[in-house]
């Protein structure tokens, strides 16, 4: 009895002294979107959490909760893990906090680089960056003599060179679902041939040229090398794709190459699953691919101590050195202490190509909504890339009419 | 008997009605009523003016001088009207709506009837209207035709066997509509039994289901049959029991074959209930929506709550403003299919007093 109480008491203050932040009170409630690498870092800030409360909600669904959870007041999250994209509504709405005074107090091991300072003051904390690369099979490629794509142009060589060979119908996949995941493909590709969103200075639309019919024909190209059903695939259908030997070469995000690449599924295509670098397309030099952080942001609509408790369970995972080195596997951690592995290659690439991180403009989350639904039509081949481009142009504007940007 | 003829004994007295209905219509004004009124008025208001500043921006790939929402303004703007900006009919007559300026141009610059047509039905609202509308025309008729053919066979069948044949016969029903729709989602996928048939049989390896617009437009009416039909089934199994024998026998006497005898002494029975279910089925299918989620069949086929949905959800910024108008142009659009039956039956009414 007293050996357990002594062991009980040993881990008790083991585990304090080791995530060292001792928090006394305070309630803490995560929202965070649903992949391996932020459930390490929710579980690594949870062991330092202390007497307060801890509560996560994981959810594929983040977007759709963030923005009325927020602004509830008290909100029901504390912390809102947020990238690029899902930070704007929250600036938007005036929902989160400046963390400066807490970086100053708590925030000693995050690293200057992880800061995201808007107009001077700090307002969220990234911990790893993401973005889309390319995947391909070795054997397969080996097997054709083809040598791993670097354009995009290279990619639809590839996959029609495969698919003539008769070793696989749809050799290529992306997740091209209508709504959010098709519109991410087409920001990619419109970013990849040097396009810019909205006339500069202004929220004017600005994807109706040569670049936006450039892109439409890419991506048309690319749907027709995929499964007939590539409208309904998300990430997920095409790494099932991936895993069942469908597909040899593939456009996913970073973050999910470790789910792909663990022991599940057949060894023989694991082990012929690589990693290259994003591609370029059109001649452009830089990548077909934005870049993205995933970070940490407080609620504003909330007590000024649950707030202190979050923030220093949360730094607490962002500057965690043994988490990264255990972890180095699932993400690319902006972490101090991080030491890139073979599956980080895609991120390190982009960067090194100089990809541009997604636009963080209050305005882009109507322009991707517009792009979700308006270009289906014309990869049906039921309408001209231009015609396309007009109806998303009409769409967003219309949208942004109504929410007062225009 | 006294002063009270026949007829009047039975009705209820205006006052007893009263206290009877007072809880639920004071539920229905609370629950259904003020929603739809704040409903209502919201369509009418858009968000204020953004005001927008150029500010710094820094991440780990960088800085950048972009613009970003001016909170404390915005603060002050929603303060003063926190409805945001009145827009009367704006919405509503948007490209994303009614359209009306676009079909203007549309008429004035297509030459022909049918490049007019195109362009309109390219429009959202109209697309999703002409989904909505295809779907109530099909699902609704064949729900009413096949609910009818079943309830006639079960009532034909032995005593017996009609339990288990009656549950069987509901289950399209008692499954949730999401995860009926995913079960056939799967099984036509290209790689699932019907799909990877169905290329056999056409001998076309590229055919999918799900990436035709008009396969999946057929998938969609076909689920919403094989859904909905249950409910048409249970209501005239229900109404059958109460249709008399004597007639009926007598017209077997009479020599009538057994289609004589439903069209006209069954027909005219549940006519009343047809009506009904009808009215109903009309509602629940304009209002179509979870097909369309559980097949991810967002990209060929939008319907008028689909829309709704995506405003609401899909957008990292909420339209409130759109889908407060075309929740009222749903309503508007139930209230004119139902008028003519609603009319009817305000008719049958009358000439029955």
């Amino acid at each position: 009895m007293r050996k357990i109480l002594v062991t009980l008491l040993f881990l008790l203050f083991g585990t304090s002294a080791f995530a060292d932040c001792n928090i006394k009170s305070g309630s803490i409630n995560i929202l965070a979107n649903d992949f391996p690498a932020l459930r390490t870092f929710v579980e690594t800030s949870k062991q330092c959490k202390g007497s307060a409360d801890f509560k996560v909600t994981h959810s594929s669904e983040h977007n759709k909760i963030a923005v009325p959870a927020l602004t509830a007041n008290p909100s029901e999250f504390s912390a809102r893990i947020a990238a690029n994209s899902s930070i704007v509504p929250l600036m938007n709405q005036d929902l989160i906090r400046p963390l400066d005074d807490l970086v100053k107090k708590y925030g000693k091991g995050i690293q200057d680089s992880q800061l995201i300072t808007i107009d001077g003051k700090v307002m969220a904390v990234a911990f790893m960056a993401n973005t889309q690369h390319l995947y391909y099979r070795e054997d397969v490629l080996k097997d054709l003599g083809i040598a791993v794509p670097k354009t995009y142009e290279e990619v639809v060589a590839a996959s029609e060179k495969i698919r003539a060979s008769g070793k696989m119908q749809y050799p290529y996949a992306a997740a091209y679902k209508a709504g959010w995941n098709l519109a991410e493909e087409f920001v990619n590709m419109f970013i990849g041939h040097g396009g810019e969103f909205f006339k500069s200075g202004s929220a004017q639309p600005n994807i109706n040229n040569a670049k936006g019919v450039a892109t439409l024909n890419m991506l048309k190209k690319l749907s027709e090398l995929s499964n007939p059903d590539y409208l309904t695939h998300d990430s997920e259908a095409i790494k099932v794709e991936w895993e069942s030997g469908n597909v040899a070469l593939m456009t996913l995000w970073a973050s999910r190459s470790g789910t792909l690449l663990d022991d599940e599924g057949d060894p023989n295509i694991t082990k012929a699953t690589k990693l290259s670098g994003p591609a370029t397309v059109g001649g452009g030099n830089i990548p077909a691919a934005t870049l993205w952080w995933d970070g940490f942001t407080l609620a504003k609509n909330r007590s000024d101590a649950d707030a202190e408790a979050t923030f220093r369970a949360l730094a607490h995972a962002a500057s965690n050195k043994k988490m990264v080195a255990d972890a180095a596997d699932q993400a690319v951690w902006l972490v101090e202490g991080f030491v890139p592995t073979p599956k980080s290659i895609g991120v390190i690439e982009a960067v090194k190509m100089g990809a541009k991180p997604y636009p963080m403009l209050p305005q882009m989350g109507l322009m991707h909504g517009a792009l979700g639904s308006e270009i289906v039509e014309f990869l049906q081949g039921k309408e001209s890339a231009e015609q396309a481009l007009k109806d998303v142009e009409a769409a967003y504007i219309s949208k942004a009419k109504e929410q007062g940007f225009l | 008997m006294g002063i009270n003829s026949p007829l009047t004994q039975n009705l209820m007295p205006n006052k007893t009605f009263f206290w009877f209905f007072l809880p639920t219509g004071l539920a229905m004004i609370l629950f259904i009523g003020l929603p739809i009124i704040s409903t209502g008025i919201q369509s009418f208001y858009a968000q204020h003016d953004q005001v927008v500043k150029e500010v710094k921006k820094c991440d780990p790939f960088g800085c950048t001088v972009s613009i970003v929402v001016d909170n404390e303004e915005t603060t002050k703007l929603r303060e003063e009207k926190p409805l945001g900006k009145f827009n009367g009919f704006g919405t509503y007559v948007d490209r994303n709506h009614l359209a009306i300026d676009e079909i203007k141009k549309f008429w004035n610059e297509t030459e022909n009837f049918g490049a007019f047509v195109d362009q309109v039905t390219n429009l959202p609202f109209y697309k999703a209207l002409i989904f909505t509308l295809t779907y109530c025309l099909f699902v609704t008729p064949n729900v009413l035709l096949l609910g009818f053919i079943i309830a006639l066979s079960l009532n034909a069948v032995a005593r017996k066997i009609r339990g288990p044949l009656i549950f069987g016969t509901i289950l399209p029903m008692i499954v949730t509509p999401l995860v009926g729709s995913l079960v056939l989602f799967w099984m036509i996928d290209s790689q699932g039994i019907i799909g990877a048939n169905i290329q056999n049989l056409m001998n076309d390896p590229y055919l999918s289901l799900k990436s035709s617009k008009t396969l999946t437009w057929i998938t969609i009416i076909i689920y919403g049959i094989w859904h909905h039909s249950p409910f048409a089934f249970v209501v005239f199994y229900a109404a059958l029991q109460t249709v008399p024998q004597e007639p009926v026998e007598a017209a077997i006497i009479d020599g009538a074959s057994r289609f004589q005898r439903i069209k006209h002494i069954v027909l005219p029975h549940i006519y009343p209930v047809v009506t009904f279910v009808a009215l109903i089925s009309l509602m629940d299918n304009f209002r179509v929506f979870e097909p369309i989620i559980g097949f991810s069949a967002e990209g060929s086929a939008q319907s008028l709550s689909w829309l709704i949905y995506d405003n609401l959800v899909n957008e990292e910024v909420i339209l409130f403003g759109s889908a407060a108008a075309t929740s009222m142009m749903t309503i508007v659009g139930i209230a004119i299919l139902l008028a003519p039956v609603l009319i009817r039956t305000w008719k049958e009414f009358k000439t029955a007093r």
